[in-house]
Protein backbone atom coordinates (compact mmCIF):
# COMPACT_ATOMS: atom_id res chain seq x y z
CA UNK A 1 0.00 0.00 0.00
CA UNK A 2 1.41 3.44 -0.99
CA UNK A 3 2.00 5.95 2.23
CA UNK A 4 -0.63 8.59 2.76
CA UNK A 5 -0.39 11.43 0.71
CA UNK A 6 1.06 15.04 2.18
CA UNK A 7 -1.78 16.61 4.38
CA UNK A 8 -2.04 19.06 7.14
CA UNK A 9 -3.42 18.28 10.25
CA UNK A 10 -5.20 21.29 11.92
CA UNK A 11 -6.21 21.39 15.87
CA UNK A 12 -9.52 23.25 16.75
CA UNK A 13 -9.75 24.67 20.03
CA UNK A 14 -13.62 25.43 20.20
CA UNK A 15 -16.52 23.99 17.32
CA UNK A 16 -17.10 27.49 16.09
CA UNK A 17 -12.99 27.46 14.80
CA UNK A 18 -13.87 24.05 14.02
CA UNK A 19 -16.67 25.16 11.95
CA UNK A 20 -14.51 28.14 10.16
CA UNK A 21 -11.48 25.62 9.45
CA UNK A 22 -13.77 23.36 7.34
CA UNK A 23 -15.84 26.39 5.56
CA UNK A 24 -12.34 27.80 4.77
CA UNK A 25 -11.00 24.09 3.28
CA UNK A 26 -14.48 23.45 1.02
CA UNK A 27 -13.39 20.31 -0.35
CA UNK A 28 -9.81 20.06 0.30
CA UNK A 29 -10.55 19.89 4.21
CA UNK A 30 -12.16 16.84 6.50
CA UNK A 31 -13.26 16.53 9.65
CA UNK A 32 -10.69 14.28 11.69
CA UNK A 33 -11.40 12.62 14.88
CA UNK A 34 -10.36 8.82 15.45
CA UNK A 35 -9.01 8.39 11.71
CA UNK A 36 -10.05 4.72 12.30
CA UNK A 37 -11.96 4.83 8.96
CA UNK A 38 -11.07 8.17 7.00
CA UNK A 39 -7.45 7.02 7.49
CA UNK A 40 -8.09 3.91 5.48
CA UNK A 41 -9.85 5.77 2.96
CA UNK A 42 -6.88 7.87 2.20
CA UNK A 43 -4.53 5.11 2.41
CA UNK A 44 -6.40 3.22 -0.48
CA UNK A 45 -6.66 6.88 -2.11
CA UNK A 46 -10.11 6.82 -2.60
CA UNK A 47 -10.33 9.73 -0.51
CA UNK A 48 -7.84 13.08 -0.88
CA UNK A 49 -7.62 15.93 1.52
CA UNK A 50 -4.79 18.40 2.25
CA UNK A 51 -6.38 19.91 5.38
CA UNK A 52 -7.38 17.33 8.14
CA UNK A 53 -9.39 19.20 11.12
CA UNK A 54 -8.81 17.95 13.90
CA UNK A 55 -11.47 18.24 16.91
CA UNK A 56 -10.14 15.72 19.64
CA UNK A 57 -8.46 19.39 20.80
CA UNK A 58 -11.88 20.94 21.76
CA UNK A 59 -11.87 20.47 25.55
CA UNK A 60 -15.24 18.56 26.60
CA UNK A 61 -16.41 17.50 23.51
CA UNK A 62 -15.85 13.86 24.58
CA UNK A 63 -17.79 14.25 27.73
CA UNK A 64 -21.00 11.77 28.86
CA UNK A 65 -23.35 12.87 30.95
CA UNK A 66 -27.10 13.01 31.97
CA UNK A 67 -28.53 15.81 31.92
CA UNK A 68 -33.04 16.73 31.64
CA UNK A 69 -33.00 12.89 31.34
CA UNK A 70 -31.13 12.62 28.61
CA UNK A 71 -28.16 10.79 28.32
CA UNK A 72 -25.46 13.28 25.98
CA UNK A 73 -22.35 11.52 24.70
CA UNK A 74 -19.83 13.69 23.25
CA UNK A 75 -19.38 13.08 19.94
CA UNK A 76 -15.34 12.50 20.17
CA UNK A 77 -15.94 9.94 23.13
CA UNK A 78 -14.33 6.53 22.21
CA UNK A 79 -15.98 3.56 21.62
CA UNK A 80 -13.94 2.11 24.54
CA UNK A 81 -15.00 5.09 26.97
CA UNK A 82 -18.65 4.68 26.15
CA UNK A 83 -18.52 0.67 26.72
CA UNK A 84 -16.85 1.19 30.09
CA UNK A 85 -18.61 4.49 31.28
CA UNK A 86 -20.40 3.64 34.45
CA UNK A 87 -23.55 6.02 33.39
CA UNK A 88 -24.29 4.30 30.23
CA UNK A 89 -23.42 0.75 32.16
CA UNK A 90 -26.51 1.93 34.43
CA UNK A 91 -28.61 3.73 32.29
CA UNK A 92 -28.15 2.01 28.78
CA UNK A 93 -26.84 -1.60 28.98
CA UNK A 94 -27.56 -1.85 25.78
CA UNK A 95 -25.08 0.59 24.45
CA UNK A 96 -22.22 -0.41 26.32
CA UNK A 97 -23.05 -4.00 25.11
CA UNK A 98 -23.13 -3.04 21.61
CA UNK A 99 -19.74 -0.77 22.14
CA UNK A 100 -17.82 -4.04 23.33
CA UNK A 101 -18.25 -5.73 20.16
CA UNK A 102 -17.50 -2.74 18.02
CA UNK A 103 -14.44 -3.51 15.28
CA UNK A 104 -11.69 -4.78 17.55
CA UNK A 105 -10.16 -3.74 20.65
CA UNK A 106 -7.41 -1.09 18.79
CA UNK A 107 -10.25 0.32 16.96
CA UNK A 108 -12.42 0.99 19.77
CA UNK A 109 -9.49 2.65 22.01
CA UNK A 110 -9.19 4.80 19.25
CA UNK A 111 -12.46 5.27 17.33
CA UNK A 112 -14.97 7.69 18.03
CA UNK A 113 -18.76 7.76 18.28
CA UNK A 114 -19.36 10.82 16.19
CA UNK A 115 -16.95 9.60 13.49
CA UNK A 116 -18.05 6.34 13.30
CA UNK A 117 -21.85 8.14 12.74
CA UNK A 118 -20.86 10.91 10.41
CA UNK A 119 -18.38 7.99 8.28
CA UNK A 120 -22.12 6.47 7.99
CA UNK A 121 -20.19 3.40 6.72
CA UNK A 122 -22.90 1.21 6.15
CA UNK A 123 -22.24 -1.62 8.97
CA UNK A 124 -22.22 0.94 11.62
CA UNK A 125 -23.41 -0.90 15.30
CA UNK A 126 -24.05 2.72 16.82
CA UNK A 127 -26.03 3.89 13.88
CA UNK A 128 -28.29 0.58 13.93
CA UNK A 129 -29.07 0.81 17.78
CA UNK A 130 -28.59 5.10 18.07
CA UNK A 131 -31.92 4.81 15.54
CA UNK A 132 -34.04 2.18 17.66
CA UNK A 133 -33.33 4.45 20.69
CA UNK A 134 -34.92 7.60 19.08
CA UNK A 135 -31.16 9.42 19.96
CA UNK A 136 -31.17 12.85 18.29
CA UNK A 137 -27.96 14.09 16.81
CA UNK A 138 -26.81 17.44 17.99
CA UNK A 139 -25.02 19.65 15.27
CA UNK A 140 -23.57 23.07 15.33
CA UNK A 141 -22.44 24.89 12.22
CA UNK A 142 -21.33 28.55 11.44
CA UNK A 143 -25.50 29.48 10.75
CA UNK A 144 -25.97 27.88 14.53
CA UNK A 145 -27.45 24.66 16.12
CA UNK A 146 -29.20 22.13 15.37
CA UNK A 147 -31.17 19.05 16.01
CA UNK A 148 -31.60 15.77 13.86
CA UNK A 149 -33.08 12.19 13.97
CA UNK A 150 -30.43 9.15 13.87
CA UNK A 151 -32.51 9.13 10.25
CA UNK A 152 -32.13 12.49 9.01
CA UNK A 153 -28.53 12.46 9.91
CA UNK A 154 -27.36 9.30 7.78
CA UNK A 155 -28.64 9.89 4.61
CA UNK A 156 -27.20 6.87 2.84
CA UNK A 157 -23.51 4.93 2.44
CA UNK A 158 -20.97 7.31 2.98
CA UNK A 159 -23.16 10.35 3.51
CA UNK A 160 -24.84 12.50 6.05
CA UNK A 161 -27.06 15.60 5.98
CA UNK A 162 -24.42 17.48 7.66
CA UNK A 163 -23.31 20.95 5.32
CA UNK A 164 -19.90 21.18 4.67
CA UNK A 165 -19.09 23.75 8.03
CA UNK A 166 -21.42 21.52 10.52
CA UNK A 167 -19.98 19.50 13.03
CA UNK A 168 -21.84 16.90 14.97
CA UNK A 169 -21.13 17.43 18.79
CA UNK A 170 -22.75 14.78 20.70
CA UNK A 171 -25.64 12.09 20.55
CA UNK A 172 -28.47 12.86 22.69
CA UNK A 173 -31.06 9.74 24.22
CA UNK A 174 -33.84 10.47 25.97
CA UNK A 175 -34.47 8.34 29.32
CA UNK A 176 -37.64 6.12 29.28
CA UNK A 177 -40.47 7.09 31.87
CA UNK A 178 -41.75 3.53 30.82
CA UNK A 179 -39.93 0.22 31.59
CA UNK A 180 -38.35 -0.26 28.21
CA UNK A 181 -36.59 -3.62 26.87
CA UNK A 182 -33.50 -3.50 24.61
CA UNK A 183 -31.48 -5.77 22.65
CA UNK A 184 -28.56 -5.65 19.50
CA UNK A 185 -27.62 -8.40 17.88
CA UNK A 186 -25.70 -9.00 15.06
CA UNK A 187 -24.39 -11.56 12.78
CA UNK A 188 -20.36 -11.51 11.74
CA UNK A 189 -17.84 -13.67 9.99
CA UNK A 190 -15.88 -10.83 8.55
CA UNK A 191 -14.67 -8.00 9.51
CA UNK A 192 -17.95 -6.10 9.44
CA UNK A 193 -21.14 -7.55 10.62
CA UNK A 194 -23.65 -9.16 7.81
CA UNK A 195 -26.30 -7.94 9.89
CA UNK A 196 -27.27 -5.56 13.05
CA UNK A 197 -30.64 -5.89 14.52
CA UNK A 198 -31.70 -3.57 17.65
CA UNK A 199 -34.85 -4.15 19.19
CA UNK A 200 -36.22 -1.61 21.75
CA UNK A 201 -39.67 -2.96 23.67
CA UNK A 202 -41.70 -0.28 25.85
CA UNK A 203 -43.56 -2.26 28.07
CA UNK A 204 -46.44 -1.93 30.68
CA UNK A 205 -47.16 -3.29 33.92
CA UNK A 206 -48.42 -6.58 33.23
CA UNK A 207 -47.14 -8.71 29.46
CA UNK A 208 -48.25 -5.80 27.32
CA UNK A 209 -45.94 -4.66 24.77
CA UNK A 210 -46.78 -1.02 24.38
CA UNK A 211 -44.62 -0.06 21.86
CA UNK A 212 -41.98 -1.35 19.97
CA UNK A 213 -38.93 0.25 17.63
CA UNK A 214 -36.95 -2.46 15.60
CA UNK A 215 -34.34 -1.08 13.21
CA UNK A 216 -31.63 -3.27 10.83
CA UNK A 217 -28.86 -2.34 9.92
CA UNK A 218 -25.58 -3.78 7.59
CA UNK A 219 -27.86 -5.08 5.35
CA UNK A 220 -28.38 -2.33 3.30
CA UNK A 221 -26.83 1.39 2.61
CA UNK A 222 -28.44 2.97 5.85
CA UNK A 223 -30.69 1.42 9.13
CA UNK A 224 -33.79 1.25 8.53
CA UNK A 225 -37.26 0.78 10.24
CA UNK A 226 -40.76 0.00 8.80
CA UNK A 227 -43.78 1.08 10.86
CA UNK A 228 -45.84 -1.76 9.94
CA UNK A 229 -43.31 -4.35 11.06
CA UNK A 230 -43.41 -2.31 14.98
CA UNK A 231 -47.09 -2.12 14.90
CA UNK A 232 -46.87 -5.86 14.21
CA UNK A 233 -44.84 -5.84 17.71
CA UNK A 234 -46.73 -4.42 19.88
CA UNK A 235 -49.52 -5.97 21.90
CA UNK A 236 -49.71 -8.60 24.26
CA UNK A 237 -47.00 -10.55 24.44
CA UNK A 238 -47.98 -13.97 23.30
CA UNK A 239 -49.44 -12.64 19.99
CA UNK A 240 -46.24 -10.27 19.54
CA UNK A 241 -44.52 -13.68 19.35
CA UNK A 242 -46.65 -15.55 17.04
CA UNK A 243 -46.47 -12.46 15.08
CA UNK A 244 -42.71 -11.81 14.74
CA UNK A 245 -42.61 -13.98 11.33
CA UNK A 246 -44.63 -11.00 10.02
CA UNK A 247 -42.91 -8.31 11.43
CA UNK A 248 -39.54 -9.86 10.11
CA UNK A 249 -40.82 -10.04 6.36
CA UNK A 250 -42.47 -6.17 6.69
CA UNK A 251 -38.54 -5.01 8.10
CA UNK A 252 -36.86 -6.81 5.17
CA UNK A 253 -39.20 -5.52 2.95
CA UNK A 254 -38.63 -2.10 4.04
CA UNK A 255 -34.36 -2.88 4.10
CA UNK A 256 -34.51 -4.36 1.30
CA UNK A 257 -31.24 -6.20 1.77
CA UNK A 258 -28.48 -5.82 -1.14
CA UNK A 259 -26.00 -8.81 -1.77
CA UNK A 260 -22.74 -8.13 -1.25
CA UNK A 261 -19.58 -10.04 0.02
CA UNK A 262 -21.57 -10.30 3.37
CA UNK A 263 -24.27 -12.66 1.66
CA UNK A 264 -26.65 -12.52 -0.38
CA UNK A 265 -29.82 -10.57 -0.11
CA UNK A 266 -32.16 -13.52 0.04
CA UNK A 267 -29.88 -14.85 2.89
CA UNK A 268 -29.95 -11.08 4.74
CA UNK A 269 -33.92 -11.55 4.36
CA UNK A 270 -33.29 -14.91 6.50
CA UNK A 271 -31.24 -13.53 9.24
CA UNK A 272 -33.63 -10.39 9.90
CA UNK A 273 -36.08 -13.17 10.60
CA UNK A 274 -33.61 -15.54 12.90
CA UNK A 275 -32.15 -12.40 14.70
CA UNK A 276 -35.50 -10.42 15.36
CA UNK A 277 -36.59 -13.59 17.18
CA UNK A 278 -33.42 -13.59 19.11
CA UNK A 279 -33.48 -10.20 19.63
CA UNK A 280 -37.48 -10.34 20.97
CA UNK A 281 -35.84 -13.24 23.57
CA UNK A 282 -32.56 -11.23 24.53
CA UNK A 283 -34.95 -8.11 25.20
CA UNK A 284 -37.25 -9.92 27.58
CA UNK A 285 -34.55 -11.61 29.31
CA UNK A 286 -33.07 -8.00 30.51
CA UNK A 287 -33.29 -6.48 33.58
CA UNK A 288 -35.64 -3.08 33.33
CA UNK A 289 -33.62 0.04 32.74
CA UNK A 290 -33.51 2.64 30.33
CA UNK A 291 -31.97 0.18 27.11
CA UNK B 1 6.56 18.42 12.69
CA UNK B 2 8.98 17.95 15.86
CA UNK B 3 7.51 15.27 17.98
CA UNK B 4 7.89 14.30 21.41
CA UNK B 5 6.36 11.39 23.35
CA UNK B 6 7.84 8.85 26.01
CA UNK B 7 8.80 5.80 24.01
CA UNK B 8 9.68 2.55 26.18
CA UNK B 9 9.63 4.69 28.75
CA UNK B 10 12.60 7.58 27.07
CA UNK B 11 11.79 10.94 26.10
CA UNK B 12 11.71 11.05 22.63
CA UNK B 13 12.17 13.92 20.30
CA UNK B 14 11.65 13.01 16.24
CA UNK B 15 11.05 15.23 12.86
CA UNK B 16 8.16 13.67 11.10
CA UNK B 17 4.87 14.89 8.41
CA UNK B 18 1.89 14.89 9.75
CA UNK B 19 0.55 12.10 7.32
CA UNK B 20 3.28 9.86 9.21
CA UNK B 21 1.55 6.63 10.82
CA UNK B 22 3.15 6.00 13.92
CA UNK B 23 4.21 2.36 12.71
CA UNK B 24 6.29 4.52 9.45
CA UNK B 25 7.78 6.57 12.51
CA UNK B 26 8.82 3.63 14.73
CA UNK B 27 10.56 1.92 11.74
CA UNK B 28 12.01 3.53 9.36
CA UNK B 29 12.89 6.72 11.46
CA UNK B 30 13.45 5.10 14.86
CA UNK B 31 14.61 1.69 13.94
CA UNK B 32 12.30 -0.14 15.92
CA UNK B 33 11.25 -2.84 13.50
CA UNK B 34 9.90 -5.09 16.14
CA UNK B 35 6.86 -3.28 15.59
CA UNK B 36 5.04 -5.22 12.07
CA UNK B 37 2.81 -4.08 9.33
CA UNK B 38 0.66 -6.55 7.78
CA UNK B 39 -3.14 -5.68 6.67
CA UNK B 40 -2.63 -1.72 7.02
CA UNK B 41 -6.39 -1.63 8.00
CA UNK B 42 -6.58 -2.17 11.67
CA UNK B 43 -8.22 -5.76 10.94
CA UNK B 44 -5.29 -8.07 11.72
CA UNK B 45 -3.24 -6.42 14.64
CA UNK B 46 0.14 -7.34 13.79
CA UNK B 47 1.55 -3.60 14.62
CA UNK B 48 -0.12 -3.60 17.64
CA UNK B 49 1.46 -0.72 20.14
CA UNK B 50 0.23 0.80 23.61
CA UNK B 51 -0.53 4.15 23.90
CA UNK B 52 -0.61 4.87 27.22
CA UNK B 53 -1.52 1.31 28.24
CA UNK B 54 -4.03 0.93 25.46
CA UNK B 55 -3.29 -1.03 22.40
CA UNK B 56 -3.54 0.81 19.09
CA UNK B 57 -3.18 -0.12 15.20
CA UNK B 58 0.36 1.32 14.90
CA UNK B 59 -0.22 1.29 10.67
CA UNK B 60 -2.93 3.41 10.73
CA UNK B 61 -3.21 5.96 14.21
CA UNK B 62 -0.84 9.02 13.14
CA UNK B 63 2.30 9.65 14.71
CA UNK B 64 0.74 13.12 15.40
CA UNK B 65 -1.22 11.40 18.02
CA UNK B 66 1.51 9.84 20.49
CA UNK B 67 2.82 13.54 21.03
CA UNK B 68 2.98 14.24 24.69
CA UNK B 69 1.96 10.89 25.45
CA UNK B 70 3.22 7.25 26.40
CA UNK B 71 4.34 4.51 23.21
CA UNK B 72 5.33 0.94 24.30
CA UNK B 73 6.77 -1.36 21.59
CA UNK B 74 7.69 -5.05 21.67
CA UNK B 75 11.38 -3.45 22.12
CA UNK B 76 10.30 -2.26 25.55
CA UNK B 77 9.36 -5.48 27.26
CA UNK B 78 12.53 -6.89 27.92
CA UNK B 79 14.21 -5.93 31.59
CA UNK B 80 17.06 -4.07 32.31
CA UNK B 81 19.12 -7.30 32.29
CA UNK B 82 17.83 -8.07 29.07
CA UNK B 83 15.67 -11.05 30.25
CA UNK B 84 12.82 -11.54 28.86
CA UNK B 85 8.96 -9.96 29.83
CA UNK B 86 6.93 -13.48 31.08
CA UNK B 87 4.46 -12.60 28.75
CA UNK B 88 7.72 -13.25 25.86
CA UNK B 89 9.11 -16.37 28.02
CA UNK B 90 5.23 -17.77 28.07
CA UNK B 91 5.14 -17.59 24.27
CA UNK B 92 7.93 -19.27 23.99
CA UNK B 93 7.73 -21.75 26.46
CA UNK B 94 3.57 -22.64 24.93
CA UNK B 95 5.50 -22.33 21.80
CA UNK B 96 2.72 -19.72 20.54
CA UNK B 97 4.32 -18.88 17.54
CA UNK B 98 5.38 -20.24 14.12
CA UNK B 99 6.46 -17.71 11.60
CA UNK B 100 6.51 -15.39 14.15
CA UNK B 101 5.15 -12.06 11.86
CA UNK B 102 1.75 -11.35 14.35
CA UNK B 103 3.62 -12.23 17.90
CA UNK B 104 4.76 -8.43 18.84
CA UNK B 105 1.22 -7.44 17.92
CA UNK B 106 -0.17 -10.69 20.20
CA UNK B 107 2.50 -9.85 22.91
CA UNK B 108 1.61 -6.06 22.99
CA UNK B 109 -2.17 -6.85 23.12
CA UNK B 110 -1.25 -9.42 25.78
CA UNK B 111 0.18 -6.78 27.96
CA UNK B 112 -2.60 -4.85 27.34
CA UNK B 113 -5.13 -6.89 28.86
CA UNK B 114 -3.24 -8.57 31.98
CA UNK B 115 -2.62 -4.82 32.89
CA UNK B 116 -6.75 -4.50 32.82
CA UNK B 117 -7.22 -7.33 33.56
CA UNK B 118 -4.80 -10.16 35.54
CA UNK B 119 -6.42 -12.84 35.83
CA UNK B 120 -8.65 -13.06 32.55
CA UNK B 121 -10.99 -15.91 31.54
CA UNK B 122 -10.94 -17.88 28.69
CA UNK B 123 -13.78 -16.12 27.07
CA UNK B 124 -12.59 -12.45 28.22
CA UNK B 125 -8.95 -13.46 26.39
CA UNK B 126 -10.50 -14.80 23.04
CA UNK B 127 -12.56 -11.76 23.18
CA UNK B 128 -9.84 -9.04 23.86
CA UNK B 129 -7.26 -11.10 21.21
CA UNK B 130 -10.35 -11.36 18.69
CA UNK B 131 -8.70 -8.54 16.74
CA UNK B 132 -5.53 -10.00 16.65
CA UNK B 133 -4.87 -12.99 13.64
CA UNK B 134 -2.49 -15.45 13.40
CA UNK B 135 -2.67 -17.65 10.50
CA UNK B 136 0.03 -20.50 11.59
CA UNK B 137 -0.90 -21.82 15.02
CA UNK B 138 -4.66 -21.87 15.28
CA UNK B 139 -4.97 -19.93 18.62
CA UNK B 140 -4.87 -22.12 20.99
CA UNK B 141 -1.31 -21.99 22.23
CA UNK B 142 -1.66 -18.36 22.40
CA UNK B 143 -4.36 -18.75 24.54
CA UNK B 144 -2.09 -21.34 27.08
CA UNK B 145 0.77 -18.75 27.11
CA UNK B 146 -1.63 -15.90 28.04
CA UNK B 147 -2.64 -18.15 30.65
CA UNK B 148 1.08 -19.02 31.64
CA UNK B 149 1.89 -15.43 31.41
CA UNK B 150 -1.08 -14.35 33.65
CA UNK B 151 -0.07 -16.80 36.47
CA UNK B 152 3.53 -16.39 36.16
CA UNK B 153 3.02 -12.35 36.84
CA UNK B 154 0.65 -13.33 39.69
CA UNK B 155 3.52 -15.34 41.20
CA UNK B 156 6.29 -12.53 40.68
CA UNK B 157 3.86 -9.99 42.62
CA UNK B 158 3.56 -12.53 45.39
CA UNK B 159 7.27 -12.76 45.93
Amino acid sequence: MMPLRRFRIHQAREIKEAAEMLAQFGDKGRLYAGGTELLLAMKHDLLRYEHLVDVKTIPGLDKIELKNSTLHIGSTATHRSIENSPLIREHFPVIAEMERHVANVRVRATGTLGGNLCFAEPHSDPATLLLALRAKARVQGSKGERTLEMDELVAGAYETSLAADEILTAVAIPLSAKPRRAAYLKFQIHERPTLGLALVLELDDGQNIKAARAVVGSVSPKPCRSDKAEALLAGPRDKVEKQLPHAAKALAEAADPVDDLEGSAEYKRHLIGVFLRRAFDRALQRPTAHG
Amino acid sequence: MKLSFLLNGRPTEVDCEAQETLAEVLRARLDLTGTKVSCEVQVCGACTVLVDGLPVSACTLLAYEVRDRSVLTVEGLARPDGSLHPIQQAFIDEFAFQCGFCTPGMIMATKALLDDNPKPTDDEIIHFMDGNICRCTGYVPIVRAIKRAAAQIQQEKGK
